[in-house]
Parts: structure tokens; C-alpha cells; sequence
């Protein structure tokens, strides 16, 4: 290892750059075991690895990715808990995207270039992970993305640790229609690419089955007005509402359609939401939610060993009042599936990573199994929970297999 | 499109859609009085009357809390108290805000655009700070939370009927006090004419600090009610925003009737749109209307003759 010791300028001097790149190249012990493991200039050191967490700690979606962060920096500290990865402890380099898409892509060519970080996790709105898209195809960088989202994307760049839409939409529909009897929906969204992606996909699956779609709207982000659409609703009668209602609008949504007398226990119309999780709850109050199904993949509630663990420790180390919603566990897995690419690859090269992800598995999610599938989304099950009045879900349905992620429907190519 | 329905269903989709209509547009004033008294009569163009509003929003959070756990047996009726807590706190931090900034500002009246835009960024990291970036849930009285059911199909909404008896006392109180009290026109006065106000003794000064604290109250109780309806983040006030203005100045600034019946124009317009189109086209139609009669008649439907 003496050799290794001598620094770079000094090798520089006395080589140039031409010995230096032969003398790299003849792969010389010392110097090229850390060639091996990172040979594009990462910040990483002999026992240090520094990745980066790029999410909006101010602004409007500040209320969505506070827990993204919360769950990627505890799973950070128990990798460094038990000797980190390659034996290099992570250091994180947390970056604000500030709810602004082009402030996303600013502060992630930052980490990509100044900080040369191994990873990224981070973004959680489309918009945000598409601000950044062009800036780690440039610079060959790996975002490991935790959102529920509208499919229809796939990057080289990009683990998709969230559902597709797909996984959400088609296992809950055929849940409703099997167990529930239902025949006519009414689709219900904000306006904006994955609500409307998402009843694309549903309406399509619906119609397949010979059942009707009796109103599909769409209102404004931020919208607190639904006097309307409720009393369409009431008119028309539907055996489910289908909502993918976001934001602020979602507890104007649900209070709303409480105090016009429909009382969501009651099942009459049911409501199936693909867009509240534990942490919207706590918002809207369970009291007004209850009653409502939700398909998601991961419900605090889970009873499981890694998820009683998860919780635990994740009540432990944020506070004991704090709710984990379905993109927090999904942001939890960020560093872990990294870490096991990382060590199956035994190299912090993106390309080196990339060549080992498919079939790269976690025994341990919180969720339970899941693996990378080919098209660098996860195998997992697609869940149906009810909410309560404490703000939790109780699982009611889960899907025998994993769910194949499918991005690129029939239909959507 | 109502082939499909029975008389009776259409009546009563009528009759709700006439109170939906009804109670946003009480919430559109309630929404806009204290905005119209601060711009209106002030001239400041209030970028954070949002964030007054939530500041109303979490003293009820807070109050609901304090509730629950000193005075359970009060619940009930805690809402009343916030409301009036949520007035206070409002109207203190309008004064200081006043004191402070606004007062500088009064000729300048552009740059209050700026400056009270960089307060509601404050503001807003100010409650992200405090009560952290998740929503809070604030919870309501059972009986709050009801409707009545007048028929099968006829529900009206508890809530809603608490938000207009509101908006007509506040209405009241505030067309009592501008038009017919002292104060009230002491406060026209400076409107009209301050150095004119001055000479014949009127302290503008703490005319002014009065009015704003009066609007930022009033925004305090609206958003106190809206807890009812919609969501408390630090970043709520940014939803209602965009249509205090509008109804403002669509109103015709100097003119808080002119406010009610913008208000009542626009409320009218969406909430029957939004029964035949969907949500998102009904509001591109009202903004579309609004810019349309705004080239008309730049100065809104009611304008106050004053010389200038």
C-alpha cells in the first residue's frame, strides 16, 4: 500500500500525464484496488462513501418529502451501524429542491458534479424527477426515485423504488369489482399528468370488463371547492369513486364529502383512493377518511417482523407521533437495494451497478420481498387497506405474488 | 343531459347546487373582506393575507388542543372561542407588521407587493418551523361535521350553514363599522384625502394601523372557518390567494359592495360551470370571463367617484 500513499500532483510531476494514465493502466497494486471500486472519480475515500438526498425541505411539497427524508437518512445511519458499504461509512450531502423544478435540476448537477456523489435519492413529484432526468443521463449519475407514479418512463438513471401504475390501479379495480360488486366508477383527480394517467389506465381496465365509467374529472392542484363534483356524484350514483385527489385539495375533498352526508363506513358509494397515504391523514383527520379503501403497497400497519422492526425504529429515532405513508417505506429501500448492488457489483461505478440490478432483491424491506425487475422498477405486491379512525389502514387485501411492474401498458406505447 | 334523471332528483340537484353556489359565495367574502378593507381601502396590496389566514387557521389547531385537553366538557363549542382567539392573534401581528413595515410603504404602494410578498415567505417558513411542514389535522366538534338531510337527496352541509351565518354577521359588523361609526369615517377620510384627514386632526397614523389590523383580523376568523373545509400547512394560504384578489379587484377595489357582488358573480358563474363542465375548464371559463369584463371596465364592476 506504500505506493498508493504517494499523492496524485506529486505522481503528476513526475510522470506527466501520459506515465501517469500508462502507470494507471499497467494497474500497479494499490492504486488500482480503489480503480476497481470506484474508477470515475467518486467521492469516495478508503472508508468513506458520500451520496446525496435531494428532496424539498421548503415550499408547497415540503408536507410530502419531509418523510422521504426522515426514512433515507435513518436507513444511512443503520448501514453505517453495521460497517456501511464496502466498508466505506456513507456521509450524505442533503440538497433543497424547494418545491421548484428547475432549482431540482440546479442542485442536482451540484451533487453530480462539485460533490461527485455515488448516488442520489431523492424527487418525489413527476415534475421534479423529470427536471432532473436530463442531468443524470448527462453525467451517468443513479436517482433512486421513491414516488408512486404514472409509469410510461424508464432511465438508465433512474431506480423507480415506488409503484408504477399499474401496480396501484389494476389489482385494486379487480378487488373492488370481485369482492365489492361494484359496477359503475366515478373518477375523481387533480389536474395533472398522474391522476390523469392513472384514470386513463383504470377507465381502460374498467371498460375491458364490460363496466361503466359514469364521470371522470379533473380539478385544478389546490382546488377547495367540491360542492360540485359531490353533488354530481350524488346524481349519479356510482358504486365507487375513484379519486386521485392530491395535496391541500385532499382534505377539502374528504371534509366536504363528509359534511354532505356521505358517509364513507357505509360503502355506499365506496371510495377507492390511490393518493392518500398515513401521512395525508394526518391532514385530512381520520374521523372525515374513514371507511375509505386506498390501494398503495405499503401500509404502516403491515404485520411483519421487518416491519415491526422498521417502525420501531423509525418511531426510535423521529419521534413516537410520527405516521409512515407508502413513499416513505419506499424511500427507505433506496439505500438499502444500493447498498446490495453496490456490494454485489463490489464497486461504486454507476455502470458497474447498473450491469447487476436486475434480479437484485431485499429480504428485509419493511413491505416484505422485493426485487429489481429488468426495467429498473420493483416486483412487489400491490395492498388494500381501510382507513380507521385512528388514521391507520388495516390491510383487507393483498396480492398472492409479486405484481410484475409494467410501465409502458398496452396501449400507451 | 338530464334526460336520464326523475323530476324529483332534478329539483333537488338544483336546490343543492343553488346552496353550493350560496356558501362559496360566503366564502369568497369572507375570504375577501379583509383583503378589500387592507387593498381597498388601504391601497397595500396584501401578498400575505394567505398567511394571516392560516395564522388564524393554526390558533385553532391550537385552541382545539388546549380544549381537549384542559376542558373536554367545552369541546362543543370551542370553535367560537378560536374564532375569536384566531381574530386577536391576527389583528396583533397585522399591527406589528404595520408598525414595523407598512407604514414606511404608503406611498410606495408597489412596493408593498414586494415587501409583504417577502413577509408570506417568513411567515410560511415561520410555521414550517413551529408546527413542522406536515398539515395538521384540526379537528371539529361532531355536530359541526353533519349535514341535515332535508330529503333522500337534499343534504345540507352543517358546516357550510356555519360559514354563511358568519360571513353575514362579519358582513354586519364590518358595514356597521365602516359606514356607520366615527372611526369608519375617519377611516374614509384618510382614503380619500390624508392630508386633508391630517389638518382637520384625524391621527392617520393610527387610523391606519387600525384598518390593517382589522383586515389581517378578519382574514384570522375566514381562516379560522376554513379549518372546516380545507387544509392548514404553511403553505395553505397560498390556495386562497389568487382568488381574494380576483374577487377584490374584480369588485372594483375601493368598493366593498363591489366586493360582495363580484364575489357573488364568480361564485354564481363556477359552481354552475362546474355542474356541466369539469372543474378544471370551469375555472379557465370564470378567469376568462373576469379578464374579458376587467378590459372592459378596468376599474370592476363598482367604482367609487372620488377626484383624484
Amino acid at each position: 500500500m506504500t505506493r498508493a500513499k504517494v499523492t496524485a500532483p506529486g505522481l503528476k510531476r513526475r510522470l506527466g500525464w501520459a506515465g501517469l494514465l500508462a502507470w494507471a493502466a499497467l494497474g500497479l497494486p494499490g492504486i488500482s484496488v480503489a480503480d476497481d471500486v470506484n474508477s470515475t472519480g467518486l467521492a469516495v475515500t478508503e472508508d468513506t462513501v458520500k451520496v446525496g438526498i435531494l428532496h424539498s425541505i421548503t415550499g408547497t411539497m415540503a408536507i410530502s418529502e419531509t418523510g422521504s427524508v426522515q426514512a433515507e437518512k435513518l436507513a444511512i445511519e443503520q448501514i453505517n451501524a453495521q460497517g456501511g458499504v464496502l466498508g466505506r461509512k456513507i456521509e450524505y450531502i442533503q440538497e433543497d429542491g424547494a418545491s421548484d423544478w428547475p432549482t431540482f435540476a440546479e442542485k442536482a448537477r451540484k451533487l453530480l458534479v462539485n460533490d461527485k456523489v455515488a448516488t442520489v435519492f431523492g424527487c418525489w413529484t413527476s415534475a421534479s424527477r423529470k427536471a432532473v432526468l436530463p442531468v443524470f443521463e448527462q453525467y451517468n449519475g443513479m436517482l433512486y426515485y421513491p414516488t408512486f407514479y404514472e409509469g410510461l418512463e424508464q432511465s438508465p438513471n433512474v431506480i423507480y423504488t415506488g409503484q408504477e401504475a399499474t401496480q396501484q390501479i389494476l389489482a385494486s379495480i379487480d378487488w373492488v369489482v370481485k369482492e365489492k360488486g361494484a359496477k359503475t366508477f366515478y373518477l375523481l383527480g387533480s389536474d395533472y399528468i398522474w391522476p390523469r394517467t392513472s384514470n386513463k389506465i383504470a377507465r381502460k381496465h374498467i371498460e375491458k370488463k364490460g363496466l361503466k365509467v359514469v364521470g371522470e374529472e379533473y380539478y385544478p392542484l389546490g382546488h377547495t371547492q367540491f360542492n360540485s363534483v359531490i353533488n354530481k356524484i350524488k346524481l349519479r350514483k356510482p358504486d365507487v369513486i375513484f379519486a386521485s385527489v392530491v395535496g391541500g385539495s385532499n382534505v377539502a375533498f374528504y371534509k366536504q364529502l363528509k359534511a354532505a352526508g356521505i358517509d364513507l363506513t357505509k360503502e355506499k358509494p365506496l371510495l377507492l383512493t390511490i393518493s392518500v397515504t398515513e401521512d395525508e391523514i394526518l391532514g385530512i383527520g381520520g374521523e372525515n377518511v374513514e371507511g375509505a379503501y386506498a390501494s398503495m403497497k405499503y401500509f404502516q400497519s403491515l404485520d411483519n417482523p421487518n416491519n415491526e422492526a422498521f417502525v420501531k425504529a423509525f418511531k426510535e429515532r423521529w419521534g413516537d407521533d410520527i405516521v409512515i405513508g407508502d413513499v416513505t417505506q419506499a424511500a427507505y429501500l433506496g439505500p438499502w437495494l444500493w447498498k446490495a448492488a453496490v456490494e454485489k457489483a463490489g464497486s461504486f461505478d454507476v455502470d458497474k451497478i447498473r450491469e447487476v440490478f436486475p434480479g437484485i432483491e431485499l429480504k428485509t424491506a419493511p413491505e416484505g420481498y422485493v426485487r429489481i425487475h429488468e426495467n429498473h422498477h420493483l416486483w412487489s405486491k400491490a395492498r388494500i387497506g381501510q382507513a380507521q379512525k385512528d388514521g391507520q389502514y388495516k390491510v383487507v387485501y393483498e396480492t398472492e405474488d409479486l405484481m410484475e411492474p409494467d410501465p409502458f401498458p398496452e396501449g400507451y406505447k | 343531459m338530464f334526460a336520464d334523471y326523475s323530476m324529483p332528483e332534478l329539483m333537488s340537484i338544483f336546490a343543492m347546487q343553488g346552496f353550493a353556489g350560496l356558501s362559496l359565495f360566503s366564502i369568497f367574502v369572507l375570504m375577501a373582506l379583509g383583503l378589500a378593507i387592507i387593498f381597498g381601502q388601504m391601497g397595500v396590496i396584501n401578498m400575505a393575507h394567505g398567511e394571516f389566514m392560516i395564522l388564524g387557521a393554526y390558533t385553532t389547531y391550537l385552541t382545539a388542543g388546549l380544549f381537549e385537553t384542559v376542558m373536554p366538557g367545552l369541546y362543543g363549542i370551542y370553535f367560537f372561542v378560536a374564532m375569536f382567539l384566531a381574530f386577536i392573534a391576527s389583528a396583533l401581528l397585522g399591527m406589528l407588521v404595520e408598525w414595523l413595515m407598512i407604514r414606511h410603504l404608503y406611498h410606495r404602494p408597489l412596493d408593498t407587493l414586494l415587501a409583504t410578498w417577502g413577509l408570506s415567505l417568513i411567515l410560511q417558513q415561520a410555521y414550517r418551523s413551529i408546527f413542522g411542514a406536515r398539515e395538521v389535522g384540526v379537528s371539529l366538534p361532531d355536530w359541526m361535521m353533519g349535514s341535515i338531510a332535508v330529503t333522500d337527496l337534499v343534504e345540507i352541509p352543517i358546516n357550510g350553514l356555519i360559514v354563511m351565518m358568519l360571513t353575514l354577521v362579519i358582513a354586519t359588523l364590518v358595514y356597521l363599522l365602516m359606514f356607520r361609526s366615527g372611526w369608519g369615517r375617519q377611516v374614509r377620510a384618510v382614503v380619500q384625502n390624508r392630508p386633508m384627514a391630517e389638518a382637520v386632526g384625524i391621527d392617520t397614523g393610527k387610523v391606519d394601523r387600525i384598518t390593517f389590523a382589522l383586515g389581517c383580523g378578519i382574514a384570522g376568523v375566514a381562516g379560522a372557518a376554513f379549518t372546516m373545509i380545507g387544509s392548514t400547512g404553511p403553505t395553505s394560504g397560498q390556495l386562497y390567494i389568487v382568488d381574494t384578489f380576483l374577487v377584490v379587484v374584480f369588485g372594483g377595489a375601493q368598493s366593498l359592495l363591489g366586493t360582495i357582488a363580484s364575489a357573488f358573480t364568480i361564485s354564481q358563474a363556477q359552481s354552475t360551470m362546474e355542474f356541466f363542465l369539469s372543474g378544471s375548464m370551469a375555472k379557465v371559463l370564470t378567469l376568462l370571463v373576469v379578464v374579458g369584463i376587467l378590459m372592459l371596465r378596468p376599474q370592476g364592476l363598482f367604482a367609487l367617484k372620488v377626484r383624484r
